[in-house]
């Protein structure tokens, strides 16, 4: 899949918006004042910030409006709609501790249980797509999940439930990235299935549809930049999970180092998330002969 | 909403005859002329002249080699559109409600009035059956000419898809597949009707008849099999030619 900036942006930043809102929704850290309203800027900076990104690949965002309306039926219409609540319910509960000093409990797990719940309608949307083998695994949500809780839990300062979590999330994802590597063979596509032409032998693209590229081939079947694949890993897992780990669980980390190890987290993020698209393999590029 | 039908009273869709299909791209031109003045946004095309063209097409044709071990290779031509199926994946994961699958006869349609070009649809969708359209931004996908074949406008013989009426080797067949009757079903039945990747269960309502097994050809050794035919047929001529061919025997 075409590993586009928007939807990178998007799953990213909104996943650790969302993540560090379900530890505020919890009281963590118990801060209020001018100390609360610097961690929920960055919450809803991040979460809404990520969201907007989600705009900006599509064709006509001035209908964005109308995505809010089938929420029985599809994911994306879903995380609309329980990001807009969860947003609400946090911003309500931001300014009551803000500004008034007041933090009703309840109100706080309700939007911890909605940030949790978007970002696990935001996972869904990938990982609903038989099309894609290597998003349509259960194992997508919980990775969604672990990005989200572990970076929202470095965000927060909750450092020691952030180590815990970015052991988790680390094993998952090189767990993940295993699994994923078989998902295509596993799911039985082949060539000989998608034209039905099995029975008479082996079968190979003679000619292109057209000369050119298409929709589909830009779109879906993104081949460039998997040659460094297993490099950009290797850099994943150290950015996004080792070095914080190593730091989080031998250091006593200042402000600065502190800063360090989330800024090195996001990078093995961003990483990881232009992975999760760039080495996704589309079933349409077995018409193409490529995937 | 985009909840998918249970069911649909008929079942439209095509019949493509794979043993028939010569390849010849017409039904991707009558499509694209069809389709880019009627129905909807028009079906752009962006660097058309240019160095690197691409446009939007409801309908393309692939061309694969099928070659069995000590055989001769066969090409099969691939026409590919949409497959309206019947359990649709691309319709459930639309966020607006601009995809929809009509209770009437099956077809998969989009309101472009609706569409917000997410283009989660075409990512749902296995067969590349869906394009967004780079000018317009909306989703743009095979309507089985429904602005044709319910139009009281045109000639009867002309209210069938632009693809089945302009294909000149008749490979293209449209028709009701929810009547066990209909020539669309008997074809089905009769050939084996094939649908495409079914491991992803979305029940298209389109068939593929699969090439027909070639005849095992004698091809080693030095025998022109056609030479046969190409005997003269008549090697004692009569009338004028047989008068002409005595004079200039004698001269």
């Amino acid at each position: 899949m075409h590993p586009a900036a928007s939807v990178i942006i998007f799953t990213s930043l909104s996943g650790l918006g969302f993540g560090l809102l379900a530890f505020l929704g919890l009281g963590l850290p118990n801060v209020s004042g001018w100390s609360a309203f610097a961690f929920f800027f960055i919450a809803f900076a991040l979460s809404v910030g990520g969201l907007l990104a989600s705009t900006f690949h599509l064709g006509n965002p001035q209908r964005a409006l109308k995505a809010f309306s089938q929420w029985r039926t599809s994911w994306l219409s879903r995380e609309g709609v329980v990001a807009v609540a969860a947003l609400l319910v946090m911003g309500l509960y931001a300014a009551l501790s803000i500004f008034l000093d007041i933090r009703i409990t309840a109100l706080g797990w309700l939007g911890s249980a909605l940030s949790i719940t978007t970002v696990y309608c935001t996972a869904m949307i990938y990982g609903q797509l038989k099309t894609v083998p290597r998003w349509n695994m259960g194992v997508t949500p919980i990775l969604f999940l672990l990005y989200a809780l572990a970076g929202g839990a470095l965000l927060a300062t909750q450092l020691r439930l952030a180590l815990l979590l970015l052991v988790a999330l680390t094993i998952t994802q090189i767990l993940t990235w295993i699994r994923g590597d078989i998902s295509f063979a596993t799911a039985g596509h082949s060539i000989e299935t998608a034209t039905g032409l099995g029975h008479l032998g082996k079968v190979r693209l003679l000619e292109s549809p057209h000369s050119g590229e298409n929709y589909l081939t830009r779109e879906m079947v993104h081949i460039v930049g998997r040659k460094h694949a297993l490099k950009l890993r290797i850099i994943a897992t150290f950015c996004l999970g080792l070095i914080p780990i190593a730091m989080l669980a031998f250091f006593n980390l200042d402000h600065i180092s502190a800063l360090l190890v989330v800024i090195l987290h996001i990078i093995g993020l961003f990483v990881a998330r232009w992975l999760f698209f760039a080495e996704a393999e589309h079933v349409v590029g077995l018409y193409y002969d490529a995937r | 909403m985009t909840a998918l039908p249970p069911t649909t009273a008929k079942k439209l869709g095509l019949v493509i005859d794979l043993d028939i299909c010569v390849g010849c791209h017409a039904c991707v031109i009558n499509c694209k002329e069809w389709n880019t003045s009627n129905y909807g946004a028009p079906l752009s095309d962006q660097d058309a002249y240019g160095a690197n063209p691409s446009g939007t097409f409801l309908n393309r044709i692939h061309t694969y080699e099928v070659k069995q071990d000590a055989k001769p290779a066969q090409i099969v031509h691939f026409p590919k559109s949409c497959l309206h199926c019947e359990d649709a994946p691309c319709v459930t994961v639309c966020p607006t409600g601009a995809s929809y699958k009509r209770v009437e006869d099956g077809i998969v349609l989009v309101n472009e009035s609706d569409c917000i070009g997410c283009g989660l649809c075409a990512w749902a969708c296995p067969y590349g059956a869906r394009e967004l359209d780079a000018k317009e931004g909306v989703m743009k996908k095979c309507t089985l000419c429904v602005d044709r074949i319910y139009n009281e406008n045109l000639p009867e013989i002309d209210r069938e898809p632009a693809c089945v009426r302009t294909c000149p080797a008749n490979a293209r067949h449209f028709g009701d597949f929810a009547d066990p009757d209909s020539a669309v079903s008997r074809m089905s039945a009769e050939r084996g009707g094939m649908r495409l990747m079914p491991e992803q269960g979305t029940k298209p309502v389109n068939r593929y008849l699969p090439p027909r097994p070639k005849a095992d050809i004698q091809t080693s050794g030095d025998i022109d099999i056609l030479a046969p035919f190409l005997e003269p047929v008549a090697d004692t001529p009569k009338g004028l030619l047989g008068w002409l061919d005595k004079a200039l025997e004698a001269l």
